[in-house]
């Protein structure tokens, strides 16, 4: 699950992690009042508060451009604020479509800028799960304000990397590694130190999934700020976490995936036109493969779980038929332990009950399948069977396309 | 032989008073595995019954080793609850723990594989199908089943089979089954990021094995494990391997119900693991279907 920007510094704040005021706000009526609330004399940050990545370097659909914006004077922050809130924000992550802006964040700009000894002022901090070792890892970069990934490929020496024991935790001495390795000193070694201690509890408390600071920043007056904060969290753990549950945004997620997910059905929208429903998130990924090794197009993953129920694969056609550019659908169950016979009952009830007129090949493996393929061919609709998961996916591509 | 589970491989069933561990401890005692014990705190003492098999029901997972002989567990507790009864595997010093559990917290898997350092237990999983030694009988009846595959769908052979996915790993046994081609045993290592067992631990076991002749590994996009599997059975492995990697289509940065299928950065995708699979020798399906296939076009049986 993610999280708003603003969200996550509040977060921040709570364990001790050093950010700059702000306040966020869902109106422009609020908009006067918010900046009333913090210092505006050396300018004010107006950030765009949508869960990705790029907003600065984003377009709105109006032609506005940066989702986040310098504002020298309280008047431009009104102006900036205005031409954001509600529009809609294309981004290098969010796709052609955009987000809207529904949240306005207004931070304090003050004092932040290059050091008065002219180094470099932007740093990168992150901690996330490391696979390799299954330990948690914290990744500095002197090379902060930048993608990682490019720091990361062009200049691997300038990362830097702990690991973490999760027997013990995170370490005093680790710590104090990253603080050197990012070239600090004094009172802003030791401000780092805390920092990071800090937000390393941050992280392993709160079951997050990651924590990244781009950039962490050292103002004019020697002060490390979390300048910007993406958080994401691990699903899995939500059910300790009700604080965290609550900041969910609906706004941010697709309508249809959530539909789904009330079904049981993990379901996430692709750009093709080829629906697809199968049982286990392997086999619906792979499905999607098969579509495009065919020369069609996956319109979607669609993993009904073990199950298959009848209300499960109506819930499913139903999502499957709100996106307008399906044009064929193809079902792929292997019921291993599942009835092949129930599930193509399933099926039948389903066509019925959702009118469906789009070409519909369903391939069917697994336990008491004789049956199950008599049943849809005696059904009277215009079901084409599948003997493999090849021979279902090129007669799908081939109705798909010959329309 | 097999690898890690043996037809008289004696199950405990961690909790079996569930719906889920109930309904697949019957279907495994309905294969002829060896089903001795079943774990659910507060009900020892209590018999779990199945087709006039009696199963005892202890307290802790140590009771039921000592008491039965148990030397493997079969973990079917809810998320909350399923790290603490992976470390109670450890414990009591079994085998092998095989954690059929979706949705164990990332951080409680942590912990988990970390206590596991300097332990004998052996863990498979979570969220996993578990493992398949196939019988001998009509069916493959008579063999280990531990976990939710079917069992119906194996024969017993000399194919090895490893794999994240459930259903994928499925669909390869049948292909192998319906072309005449059984199988030594077939291992589900799960599709969470932090996991007891990689595919490396499995490729190195089945080329030690002497009845496993070949071996099928299919992996998926994200992380590293694959490309790690295939670099050392370029260097060391004796026999034929036939691999295939789901995920070819799933957009960058998108969790595709496994937790581990997430494409990272540029080298993480399906392409760049095809190509070091091909790299290493590795005969690569070209679709799922294809799997099977792509073993037999390498190693004739």
């Amino acid at each position: 699950m993610n999280i708003h920007e603003y969200q996550a510094k509040e977060l921040f704040a709570q364990f001790g992690v050093a950010v700059p005021k702000g306040v966020a706000v869902t109106s422009a009526a609020e908009f006067e009042g918010a900046l009333a609330k913090i210092d505006t004399s050396g300018g004010i940050m107006v950030k765009s508060q949508i869960h990705a990545g790029g907003r600065g370097k984003g377009t709105f659909t109006d032609g506005f451009k940066g989702g986040v914006k310098f504002s020298p004077t309280k008047e431009k922050a009104l102006e900036n604020a205005q031409a954001m809130l509600g529009n809609t924000l294309v981004t290098a992550q969010t796709g052609e479509a955009g987000r809207k802006v529904q949240t306005i964040y207004f931070t304090e700009a003050a004092n932040l800028g290059k050091r008065p000894d002219g180094r470099d002022d932007e740093y990168y901090l992150a901690i996330l799960l490391d696979r390799a070792t299954s330990f948690p890892v914290i990744v500095a970069s002197t090379e902060g304000g930048m993608e990682i990934e490019h720091v990361a490929h062009h200049t691997p020496e300038k990362i830097f990397k702990v690991q973490v024991d999760p027997a013990v935790g995170l370490q005093a001495f680790q710590a104090r590694q990253i603080a050197f390795s990012l070239g600090f000193s004094g009172d802003l070694f030791k401000q780092c130190v805390t920092l990071v201690t800090k937000l390393y509890h941050f992280y392993w408390e709160k079951d997050c999934a990651m924590v990244e600071v781009n950039p962490l920043l050292v103002t004019k007056e020697g002060k490390l700020l979390a300048l910007d904060a993406k958080v994401s969290f691990d699903d899995n753990a939500l059910f300790r976490h009700p604080d965290v549950v609550a900041l969910r945004d609906l706004n941010e997620e697709d309508a249809k995936e959530i539909e789904a997910s009330k079904f049981g059905l993990s379901y996430i929208a692709l750009d093709g036109n080829i629906a697809c429903l199968v049982n286990g998130a392997g086999l619906a990924m792979s499905t999607m493969d098969i579509i495009q090794h065919f020369g069609g197009s996956p319109a979607n993953f669609l993993d009904v779980g073990g199950g298959a129920t009848k209300d499960q694969v109506t819930a499913a056609f139903k999502i499957i038929l709100g996106d307008a550019n399906v044009k064929g659908i193809l079902v792929n169950i292997f019921g291993g332990i599942m009835d092949c016979n129930v599930i193509a009952t399933g099926i039948i009830e389903a066509v019925k009950e959702t009118g469906l007129k789009l070409p519909l090949v369903v391939r069917l493996e697994g336990n008491n399948v004789e049956a199950g393929k008599a049943t849809l061919s005696a059904s009277g609709l215009t079901i084409v069977s599948g003997d493999s998961m090849a021979d279902a996916a090129q007669k799908i591509v081939k109705l798909v396309n010959a329309k | 032989m097999s690898i890690l589970v043996k037809e008289d491989t004696r199950i405990l069933v961690q909790g079996i008073t569930g719906d889920f561990g109930a309904r697949h401890a019957r279907l495994s005692l309905d294969y002829g595995s060896q089903v001795v014990a079943g774990v659910t705190p507060g009900k020892g003492g209590q018999v779990f019954e199945h087709a006039g098999k009696k199963v005892p029901i202890f307290n802790t997972v140590a009771e039921a080793a000592k008491q039965t002989g148990a030397t493997v567990s079969a973990i079917f507790v809810p998320p909350p609850f399923a790290a603490d009864a992976i470390l109670e595997c450890f414990d009591a010093d079994l085998d092998l723990a095989v954690a059929i559990t979706e949705g164990i917290p990332v951080r409680d898997m942590v912990r988990a594989k970390r206590a596991m350092a300097g332990r004998r237990t052996r863990l498979i999983g979570p969220n996993c199908p578990g493992i398949v030694t196939p019988g001998r009988g009509d069916k493959s009846s008579g063999g280990c089943r531990i976990g939710i595959a079917p069992g119906y769908i194996h024969m017993r052979g000399n194919v090895g089979v490893v794999s994240r996915s459930g259903t994928l790993t499925y669909e390869a046994v049948w292909q192998l089954t319906c072309r005449g081609k059984g199988q030594s045993t077939c291992v589900g290592i799960g599709g969470d990021p932090v996991n007891g067992t990689s595919h490396l631990d499995v490729i190195k076991l089945f080329n030690d094995d002497p009845e496993t002749d070949a071996i099928i590994m299919i992996g998926e996009i994200g992380g590293n494990a694959e490309v790690e599997a295939a670099r050392w059975i370029k260097e060391h492995c004796k026999k034929p391997v036939a691999g295939f990697i789901a995920g070819a289509t799933a957009p960058a940065g998108r969790r595709m119900g496994h937790a581990g299928a997430v494409i990272g950065g540029a080298e993480d995708t399906a392409a760049a693991k095809i190509k070091i699979f091909e790299e290493c020798g590795i005969s690569v399906a070209a679709t799922p279907s294809d799997m099977a296939d792509a073993l037999l076009r390498i190693w004739k049986g």
